[in-house]
């Protein structure tokens, strides 16, 4: 048996209401509210966050970690490898960037349920159009992540029964690399494509799988194409559709079939068939049944609280964070590029957040230290210290107006570790009246800031959400 | 292995200060010139009477020839030294020690800093190449951490605490307005202060520093040649310095209400000096007063009263220019401006005037029953700095 071993959905802190659109051009938006990347957030951190909340809800080491994205951080340097820093993999284990187009997503999905070994694929987006466009509106930021294995890799709480696949060449949704929008054609033509595609995809899988329409429990459909996907919608047979969580999201794109199944997984019952059909640029279907180990298979985060426990970003920020329009930065120097042949030799607590741990005293440093503050601790008797995961609390906090920030006030706190330990940290997704000591805090992977083209990633806190440290 | 000291064995015969301003029309040379040629000039000696030359600067050249060059110094060493915030007095401690080796008889101290062509408001100095995990905290920000914990520690409503550290300024921008040196003349009364914008924590830009460029300079000879030069020297009674384990920032027993790495340095130069009460020895002290609230934590540190209670001092009007224990008579680096390299020997140069009498008038402290001078500077942030302390006094023993 191969599939689904665990999985994490990961939707930012910040929505946009889509009324807030209108309410400054006069036209555009709509209802309900989109997910917002932070200005702080790329798809590889993005992507780092659902991946931590996969990893922990199993035991399985991944063999191979492949990323999918249709906005990479970066090009001709890979991406996965960030996050193969970031949750700790070892050296051993491969890290491939799937590039480029929203069907990536689910292509290393499928790829992966397909292959051998543990694998983990990380998906994620960032979605977005010029003001106005329905893009803006419609898009949302997210990213999914799953481990994918065997039996003997750990218990699969979801079966991979059938597969297929449909493609055709036809021009209906493109973007150059660089461009802040995508180009759609008449929304009729693509529609004319697609639903052939997707019968013929739709009929091979459940074939494949020896499953009926009629069997399907669920069916989680996605793509870009708004049109096409109310059409096969109707086509499919099936007893419901999932949720495309557009009212609160939005769609992200690359991420979004792993996004809206991780949402189901974490609501179905064991036994059930989910169908995942991702309408781009052509259709890919993947029949899966949930098997008894889901009953036993605790989420760390479930997408449904990360939906529910969100606030609110203006359309002015949000524009800034985006880049449609530039703000005066504050009258200080841009920092300095960080040095990668130091940032290589600090890998572990750059990217890892792993601090080393006085041997004797048991006192915790964080950067890690070869000389203890402590004087019982001699010369390297250290241990590592991975602390990502563990909870702090906010000692004291300040609210820095002057310092450089892509987004400023800049809200800086003290915060103590559950344990032990200390670091004055930035935090992150929080408003700064908000704050206040004694508050709970965990930490996130986030982009502080890009110079020369080099993007400086490191940690923050953040406000803690619920389950999601170690207490 | 101990910290000896070198009570009474170094004296500065002459100082010079440049004002400081913003400087538009000097550059670092002219500012070097101006206070290398003022302390020549109060010392009596010509430039190549000098046997080696200490230079401090943060940031504003690199090595000796910083200072050789537009001094045009033939044959002689210059040293450039850099400490932070605690630059200058770094500067003058290196020369003391060198006079007091007998590697030298004639030595100066100068630091120098040319703030005001970086184009950018504020201090900022070029970070060496790093991993990019530094934390992205202005000081002004790092140093507004000390109020709400000093206000839970010692139950001080955070309103009162906000009112005594704009008192601080107050108190500084009062005693720079009588002086022609410093940067702002203006006096600035607490209650302003405190309606002013937050712009770190609870700290307005007027609890903070002045930006200036400037330069100062102290000639060091042994004690027992300085009547050669003139009639009343200054002499060093204790140059103490303690750069800390930066601990302070990952330790959770620290709580923002202290500086150790102050105290220390304070004890040890109390230590040198054989003074066991600074608050009856000592007729004045020019403290690091970056920001308000750093004066009044080095109140307690320095020992001028206990901890916890600083504030209260403060209301009291202890420090006060006429006050039982005054400091930063000169306006501090909150009046007077903070060019990095140059501050330590601007505290350096008011103790040297008001020591002898020479501070005029209207700015002159009492020395009736004490005459003993405190120097603090400090450079860092709360739970990583480093710190000096020196004692200086008009006579031997």
């Amino acid at each position: 048996m191969r599939g689904i071993i665990s999985f994490g959905g990961y939707v930012p802190y910040r929505r946009l209401n889509r009324a807030a659109i209108a309410a400054v051009m006069g036209r555009g938006g709509g209802r309900g509210t989109r997910s917002v990347a932070s200005y702080d957030e790329d798809t590889t951190t993005m992507g780092v966050e659902a991946a931590r909340l996969a990893l922990r809800s199993a035991e399985t080491e991944p063999r191979a970690l492949w990323f999918a994205t249709a906005d990479p951080a970066y090009l001709e340097k890979t991406n996965a490898t960030a996050i193969h820093a970031a949750l700790r993999l070892d050296t051993s284990v491969g890290a491939l960037d799937f590039g480029g187009a929203v069907r990536s997503g689910v292509g290393a999905l499928r790829t992966a349920l397909e292959a051998g070994g543990p694998t983990l694929v990380v998906t994620s987006d960032i979605r977005g159009g010029l003001p106005t466009g329905a893009d803006e509106a419609n898009g949302g930021d997210g990213a999914a992540a799953f481990l994918v294995g065997g039996d003997d890799d750990g218990p699969v709480v979801a079966e991979l029964l059938g597969t297929a696949s449909a493609t055709e060449e036809f021009v209906d949704r493109w973007r150059q690399p660089g461009s802040p929008s995508t180009g759609q054609w008449e929304e009729r033509f693509g529609e004319t494509r697609y639903g052939p595609l997707a019968a013929q995809a739709w009929k091979e899988a459940l074939g494949s799988a020896g499953v009926g329409a009629e069997d399907v429990d669920v069916a989680v459909l996605t793509g870009a194409h708004g049109r096409a996907v109310k059409r096969v919608s109707g086509q499919l047979g099936v007893a419901r559709v999932a949720d495309d969580l557009a009212a609160a999201v939005g769609n992200t794109g690359t991420a979004h079939a792993g996004l809206v199944l991780a949402n189901v997984l974490e609501q179905a019952e064991p036994g059930q068939t989910i169908a995942v059909v991702v309408l781009a640029d052509g259709v890919e279907v993947l029949i899966l049944r949930t098997t008894e180990a889901l009953a036993a298979y605790r989420p760390v985060l479930s997408v449904a609280d990360q939906v529910a426990n969100g606030a609110e970003v203006s359309y002015a920020t949000f524009l800034q964070w985006r880049e449609m329009i530039r703000v005066q930065p504050p009258n200080r120097p841009e920092p300095s590029r960080p040095s990668s042949s130091a940032a290589a030799r600090a890998q572990d607590w750059k990217y890892g957040f792993v601090g080393s741990r006085g041997v004797e005293s048991g006192t915790l440093h964080l950067p890690p230290a070869r000389v203890s503050i402590r004087p019982e601790d001699e010369l390297d008797e250290m241990a590592p210290a991975p602390m990502a995961d563990v909870g702090a609390a906010v000692v004291t906090f300040t609210v820095d107006r002057l310092v450089y920030s892509v987004s400023p006030p800049v809200v800086f706190a003290v915060v103590d570790f559950d344990g032990g330990g200390r670091l004055p940290v930035e935090l992150t997704d929080v408003d700064p009246d908000a704050v206040r000591v004694g508050q709970r805090v965990e930490m996130t992977f986030r982009r502080l800031y890009e110079a020369e083209g080099i993007i400086n990633y490191f940690w923050k806190a953040r406000p803690a959400r619920s389950g999601s440290t170690t207490d | 292995m101990a910290s000896h000291g070198i009570k009474d064995q170094v004296a500065i015969i002459g100082m010079g200060c440049t004002p400081f301003r913003e400087h538009w029309d000097k550059g670092v040379d002219d500012l070097l010139i101006d206070a290398s040629s003022a302390a020549f000039a109060s010392a009596g000696v010509a430039k190549d009477d000098v046997d080696a030359f200490w230079l401090g600067t943060a940031s504003s050249g690199m090595s000796g020839l910083t200072l050789s060059q537009p001094l045009k110094l033939v044959g002689k060493p210059v040293t450039r030294v850099e400490n932070f915030c605690a630059t200058g007095s770094e500067a003058l401690r290196q020369a003391c020690y060198a006079v007091a080796s007998g590697a030298y008889d004639v030595a100066m101290a100068i630091g120098v800093e040319k703030i005001k062509d970086s184009g950018y408001q504020g201090l900022n100095a070029a970070p060496a190449p790093h991993d990019g995990t530094k934390r992205n905290l202005t000081a002004a920000a790092m140093y507004s951490l000390v109020l709400p914990a000093y206000a839970a520690r010692y139950g001080v409503d955070e309103d009162e605490l906000r009112m005594v550290v704009a008192k601080i300024a107050e108190k500084n921008h009062r005693n720079g307005a009588l002086n022609p040196l410093a940067q702002f003349r203006r006096e600035m009364p607490a209650e302003k202060i405190c309606e002013m914008a937050s712009v770190a924590g609870r700290l307005s830009v007027f609890d903070c520093s002045g930006v200036a460029d400037g330069s100062a300079a102290a000639i060091v000879v042994r004690a027992d040649d300085a009547h050669q030069y003139c009639d009343d020297p200054l002499y060093i009674k204790a140059l103490s310095f303690v750069s800390g384990t930066g601990g302070g920032l990952i330790d959770p027993e620290y709580d923002y209400t202290a500086f150790p790495e102050c105290e220390m340095a304070g004890t040890d130069a109390y230590r040198q000096a054989g003074i066991d009460d600074p608050r009856s020895a000592l007729a004045m002290a020019e403290v690091h007063d970056c920001f308000t609230p750093t004066e009044m934590v080095l109140m307690e540190d320095l020992g001028f009263c206990e901890r916890g209670t600083a504030w209260k001092e403060v209301l009291a009007g202890t420090f006060e220019r006429n006050g039982d224990m005054p400091v930063n008579t000169d306006g501090g680096l909150k009046a007077f401006g903070h060019p990095v390299g140059a501050s330590g020997l601007r505290m350096h140069y008011e103790c040297w005037l008001q020591l002898r009498g020479q501070a005029g008038e209207d700015r002159q402290i009492d020395l009736s029953t004490r005459n003993l001078a405190l120097v603090h500077n400090l450079g860092g942030y709360p739970g990583e700095m480093v710190s000096f302390v020196s004692i200086l006094g008009p006579q031997l023993g």
